[in-house]
């Protein structure tokens, strides 16, 4: 099996880094801002912008989890139904900016799902979407990423592959792999 | 993944303990989307559910119908009262004329033994037993034993009392069959008379003495005297049961620890629970009820995503 490094530990902390900066460019004083991870593994580096942002801007930003498993639009159309994961949402969405995070961007279908689970929660002002890898040409819906990580071209035959040290893993480390 | 091992919930004795893990895992899930100001979710958009109610009901009916709105089903419901089974039409004819309507899942209750079983042999709908005769429950047993996790943390070792009619209740069989599959240990509790007669047969323990069934458990389930199953007297009057198997606060102030209290509903104030017993701190009545929504929008949810 190939497997190839997009990111290793420090490459991700310098882009994380830029990520935040940027952020920061477009949003300032954070004042009615909230960040909303996508599960299963967008709360993890849900987690780690917010924690460099406090660092960076001195700013604690709400933070919350946002699960889209029963939002989808492919249940009943495969085998098994997705394992749902713990929604958790403790601010108002009303009227806030939402920065939604998530690992890769693919098919587009989990942010088109996790829109449709974020207005059930209320009516936001404005969303924007940070994404650490845009699988680059591969998109099945009109949806594109306001902060990128890293452009990636890749095969529907391969595969984003994340592990990062909050999952267990020993270094925070991401791949890009064929499928078997 | 995360799949059952059947595609329809006929009962809880062809479950594994996986598949009502499974189950719980999901339903707390949809227990926070219950508790969210827009308590709708749109997985079952293209699902139909027919509810096929034969034996009265409230709570079970209302508790699906609910959880099937909450998943965006489209819900059709069917009572036999107000029906052509009064007509002369079999059971088989009526499930398949409304299965001709292109209705996808089945949720039936019925007042013989077996039925939901004999029409999962003959139709492809996935089936959900809501009570058959004096048979099974599967989803108030889930709900039970959901609850019992919710209070005391685990069902694993904990010492499960039944109490009550167990011979005309669906209630006890099935939550004897999910309490000891998820590690409990259980003990029924009523007059002899409303005791099957080979119920050790199943590994539980008999008491006849409810003060100490009430001694001996962490959690006393407390079941209703079904007098509509009830064709000869089993006992010489409720107020003679009341006084022997009802249960009040002063029983339950004299145990040494404190012991949850459920009841599957309806409730029979003054004959098995007192009032100041079924409404004490450490009834969860009516946290039974609110599990009963999360519990069966799980099952719809991982029934009707099982596409194979």
């Amino acid at each position: 099996m190939q497997k190839k490094l997009i990111f290793d530990s420090d490459l991700l902390d310098i882009t994380l880094g830029r990520l935040c900066e940027q952020l920061i460019e477009n949003h300032s004083s954070f004042e009615n801002c909230v960040i909303l991870g996508l599960q299963p593994r967008g709360i993890y580096l849900a987690e780690m912008i917010q924690k460099k942002l406090k660092k960076l801007s001195k700013k604690d930003i709400p933070i919350g989890f946002l699960d889209t498993t029963f939002y989808r639009d492919d249940f009943r159309r495969r085998d098994t139904p997705a394992k749902a994961s713990e929604t958790k949402v403790p601010f108002v969405i009303e009227g806030k900016d939402v920065v939604l995070i998530d690992d890769v961007l693919y098919t587009g279908r989990t942010v088109r799902a996790a829109l449709d689970a974020m207005i059930a929660f209320g009516r936001p002002s404005k969303v924007e979407l940070l994404v650490l890898v845009d699988r680059t040409n591969t998109r099945d819906l009109p949806i594109s990423a306001d902060y990128v990580g890293k452009f990636v071209n890749t095969l529907e035959s391969q595969r984003v592959l994340v592990e990062l040290q909050a999952q267990g893993y020993k270094q925070n480390r991401i791949w890009l792999i064929d499928k078997e | 993944m995360s799949t059952l091992s059947q595609r329809h919930l006929l009962g809880i004795k062809n479950i594994t303990r996986k598949d009502i893990e499974l189950i719980f895992e999901t339903a707390d899930t949809f227990k926070e989307v219950i508790n969210r100001p827009i308590k709708r979710v749109p997985s079952l958009r293209d699902v139909t559910i027919a509810n096929i109610f034969f034996e009265n009901s409230t709570r079970t009916r209302l508790s699906f119908e609910l959880a099937e709105k909450r998943l965006s089903a489209d819900v059709v419901n069917f009572s036999a009262s107000t029906s052509s089974v009064k007509k002369g039409e079999t059971l088989l004819d009526t499930v398949n004329n409304i299965l001709a309507m292109k209705v996808d899942m089945v949720v039936m209750r019925h007042a013989s033994v077996g039925a939901p079983h004999f029409l999962s042999k003959h139709i492809k709908a996935n089936i959900v037993n809501a009570g058959d005769g004096t048979h099974e429950h599967p989803t108030q047993a889930l709900l039970d034993a959901y609850s019992i996790r919710e209070r005391l943390g685990s069902v694993e070792g904990k010492k499960v009392a039944i109490i009550g009619d167990i011979l005309h209740s669906r209630v006890a069989l099935s939550n004897i069959f999910a309490l000891q599959k998820l590690g409990a240990k259980v003990m029924v509790c009523g007059p002899p008379t409303l005791l099957p007669k080979f119920i050790s047969s199943l590994g539980v323990q008999v008491e006849l003495d409810v003060k100490k069934a009430l001694e001996w458990c962490d959690v006393a389930n407390v079941l209703r005297i079904q007098l509509e199953r009830q064709q000869i007297k089993y006992f010489p009057s409720l107020r003679e049961y009341s006084l022997y198997y009802g249960i009040n606060k002063k029983m339950l102030d004299n145990l040494k620890k404190q012991i949850v209290i459920m009841h599957p509903g309806p409730i029979n104030r003054g004959v098995e629970l007192t009032s100041d017993a079924a409404d004490a701190q450490q009834s969860v009545i009516l946290d039974q009820v609110e599990n009963g929504v999360a519990i069966r929008m799980a099952v719809l949810y991982l029934l009707a995503g099982a596409t194979s």
